[in-house]
């Protein structure tokens, strides 16, 4: 049964991908790939431009038919499916909204296609445009519309309806940051009111981490870690994670019996190393050193080094040190410190990174 | 390398000047400028008065002179019922080859538009190829086609489907499909134009929110290429209405254009004040319907192909 309101509750559904794959010619847009993604779930696809994350939007979508593999929503198989029977609702990276149609024209759009009366419709739209803020433009027409009021009414569009899985492509991408930023925290509100499973498409990490309950990092179309935005920022799988997603420098040591050494200094860690290969990397955030006093140091892993150049950032001021063995690290200082207590390039500095957050990933090709 | 030690700029400060600083010399570069694209675009529009305006003026006035000053006869001949007949007919061909222009053209460039580009170019160089040819050289080679021994009447008896030769040209038929091969570019061209920058995304967002291929077209992509329509009808339209040597030749004068109206009063009866209402009245009837069109959908939309 549909909900009696239009927006008040919608059913959502799980996904299943198993096994896609899709080439152009020799290049993998899509290898092998498999998801499960649960009943009400937010999770983002994450990965820098052609890593496949569209592709597989638009696989689930219908848009591109794969070379193999196939796709359930819920017990229902539609790997075979038009795009036009798969009652997904989308939103669009350009938001194509109908030119020639009222703001009203296309929200209701859906809704005359299913056959759905005249006064309900209205209803509904009506219902819809007030959820995303836009009741006073219904009869407005598209062009009429800030970029901020065009993705509102695409979002509208995409969910009038009741789909039971929402799909978005990078539809924050051409808003300025600050709009960028609210409509971030909207679209999750609006995700946790109508619950509706939801595939969210971006390249911006910190996007991702704000909204998604699952992050799925995706690069030259294979998932290359999937978690919960703590996890795949604090304890990544790879050097690839640790650098596409926040700033990371990297040490590299030797792991040998189970302790990890950076210059023959056993280096303190929160667990046994995960991965057996010998060379491997530490993974060191600017947020995650301090400054720590000479002597000092009980708790940290601790790197001396040369301070070589200040960048002031406004809330924040970033440090760079060079270590005696040209290895760089980076130091984020808090606006308050920052000023006169600063170290001056060419002094000596002293940096520790705390035992929790040591983590090591293994060196790239090692599996 | 490092950052932090970067002079302090400096910021001169001009003593209180009574005008802003270089206003006036920047107010001189805008005029200069404006003065320069006017002298640019002066020989070109003394061109267009010389060669256009003058001498539809000079129609105009002929138009309304008799033996005897001014008069209002050449016009109140046109009421005359050959010349209605000729007007019926000219509207009537014209109205019959800008649909057909539509039917074969919408097709043609929604092909067009949605095939590869490489596939795309070597299609619209097929349309224009035509174009490039002398459109002389193209009605003679209609009569060679459509005449009683020619080749399409000689195909259709040997393929029996019919018994005896068609009657294809000096007729309206024959006049008709020579209009039509000269008239379909330039329905393709504006369609085309249009539809090739119609974003995918629209059709697939139809497609998404639950419209069928077949409603998508008609609901998303048809309104969407109207303006291009719009602007292939007008074009093909008011080239029919004023259509000269394709009536006159594939006609073989039994179809009577308002255009050879004005071609026989001159030459056979040397009569410029009636050849010249004729001609007031073909380019009123014109105007009237680019702005009616116009007044229907906006101007900017048709010119500007969105």
């Amino acid at each position: 049964m549909k909900a009696e309101t239009g927006v008040s509750t919608a059913i959502s559904l799980p996904i299943s991908v198993r096994s896609v794959t899709k080439t152009y010619g020799s290049f993998a847009a899509l290898d092998d790939v498999s998801l499960e993604i649960a009943s009400g779930e937010f999770i983002t696809l994450l990965g820098p431009s052609g890593s496949g994350k569209t592709t597989l939007l638009m696989v689930l979508a219908g848009f591109i038919r794969p070379d193999s593999g196939g796709v359930r929503f819920g017990d229902r198989d539609v790997s075979l499916v038009a795009p036009h029977k798969r009652d997904v609702g989308m939103v669009f990276q350009n938001y194509a909204l109908f030119p020639h149609m009222t703001v009203a024209g296309n929200v209701g759009y859906p809704l005359r296609l299913r056959g759905v009366g005249k006064a309900e419709v209205n209803a509904r739209v009506h219902k819809v445009l007030e959820l995303v803020q836009l009741g006073e433009h219904s009869t407005r027409n598209i062009d009429q519309l800030s970029g901020g009021q065009r993705q509102r009414v695409a979002l509208a569009r995409a969910i009038v309806f009741e789909p039971r899985i929402l799909l978005m492509d990078e539809p924050l991408s051409a808003l300025d940051k600050k709009l960028r930023e609210q409509m971030q925290i909207e679209v999750r509100h609006l995700h946790k009111r109508l619950g509706m499973t939801t595939v969210y498409v971006t390249h911006d990490q910190r996007e991702a981490l704000t909204m998604s309950d699952r992050v799925a990092v995706i690069d030259k179309g294979r998932f290359r870690q999937i978690g919960k935005p703590r996890d795949i920022y604090d304890r990544p799988d790879s050097r690839f994670i640790a650098e596409f997603i926040g700033e990371s420098h990297f040490v590299p040591v030797s792991v040998r019996g189970g302790t990890a050494y950076y210059r023959e200094c056993p280096l303190e860690l929160p667990e046994p190393p995960r991965h057996a290969s010998r060379q491997q990397f530490l993974i060191v955030r600017p947020e995650r050193l301090k400054l720590v006093s000479n002597g000092g140091g009980d708790g940290f892993n601790v790197f001396d080094g040369t301070a070589r150049e200040v960048v002031y950032q406004g809330e924040s001021t970033l440090l760079y040190v060079d270590l005696p063995d040209g290895i760089e690290l980076a130091i984020r200082l808090p606006a308050t410190s920052a000023g006169p207590t600063l170290p001056q390039p060419g002094a000596p500095v002293r940096l520790g990174l705390p035992a929790c957050d040591a983590i090591l990933v293994p060196g790239e090709g090692a599996s | 390398m490092t950052t932090t030690s970067l002079p302090e700029p400096v910021i001169g400060r001009e003593p209180q000047a009574r005008e802003a600083l270089n206003a006036a010399a920047l107010r001189k570069q805008v005029r200069s400028e404006a003065t320069a694209l006017s002298a640019l675009s002066l020989p070109g529009l003394l061109l267009i008065g010389a060669i256009a305006l003058a001498p539809i003026a000079w129609l105009f006035w002929l138009s309304f002179r008799g033996k005897s000053g001014f008069t209002l006869e050449h016009y109140e001949r046109l009421l005359h019922p050959a010349y209605i007949l000729t007007l019926q007919t000219t509207f009537e061909l014209s109205f019959l080859v800008t649909a057909i222009c539509i039917a074969l053209g919408y097709p043609l460039a929604y092909l067009i538009s949605q095939v590869g580009p490489r596939l795309a170019t070597m299609l619209m160089l097929l349309v224009l190829f035509p174009v490039w040819t002398s459109l002389l050289v193209r009605c003679y080679a209609w009569l060679v086609l459509l005449q009683r021994r020619g080749v399409v009447n000689t195909w259709l008896q040997d393929m029996g489907l019919i018994e005896a030769p068609l009657r294809l040209m000096h007729n309206f038929t024959g006049t008709a499909i020579g209009m039509v091969h000269i008239m379909l570019p330039f329905m393709v061209l504006p369609l085309y134009a249009t539809m090739r920058s119609i974003n995918r995304d629209y059709m697939r967002a139809a497609a998404n929110l639950g419209a069928s291929p077949v409603r998508a077209f008609w609901q998303v992509f048809v309104p969407l290429s109207l303006p291009g329509l719009f602007a292939g009808i007008i074009i093909v339209f008011v080239l029919c209405l004023g259509f000269y040597v394709t009536p006159a030749l594939l006609g073989g004068g039994r179809v009577m254009m308002w255009s050879m109206q004005i071609e026989r009063n001159v030459t056979y009866h040397s009569d410029w004040g009636a050849a010249s209402a004729l001609g007031v009245v073909l380019l009123a009837m014109t105007l009237g319907i680019i702005w009616g069109v116009g007044r229907l959908i906006g101007f900017d939309r048709i010119i500007g192909g969105r």
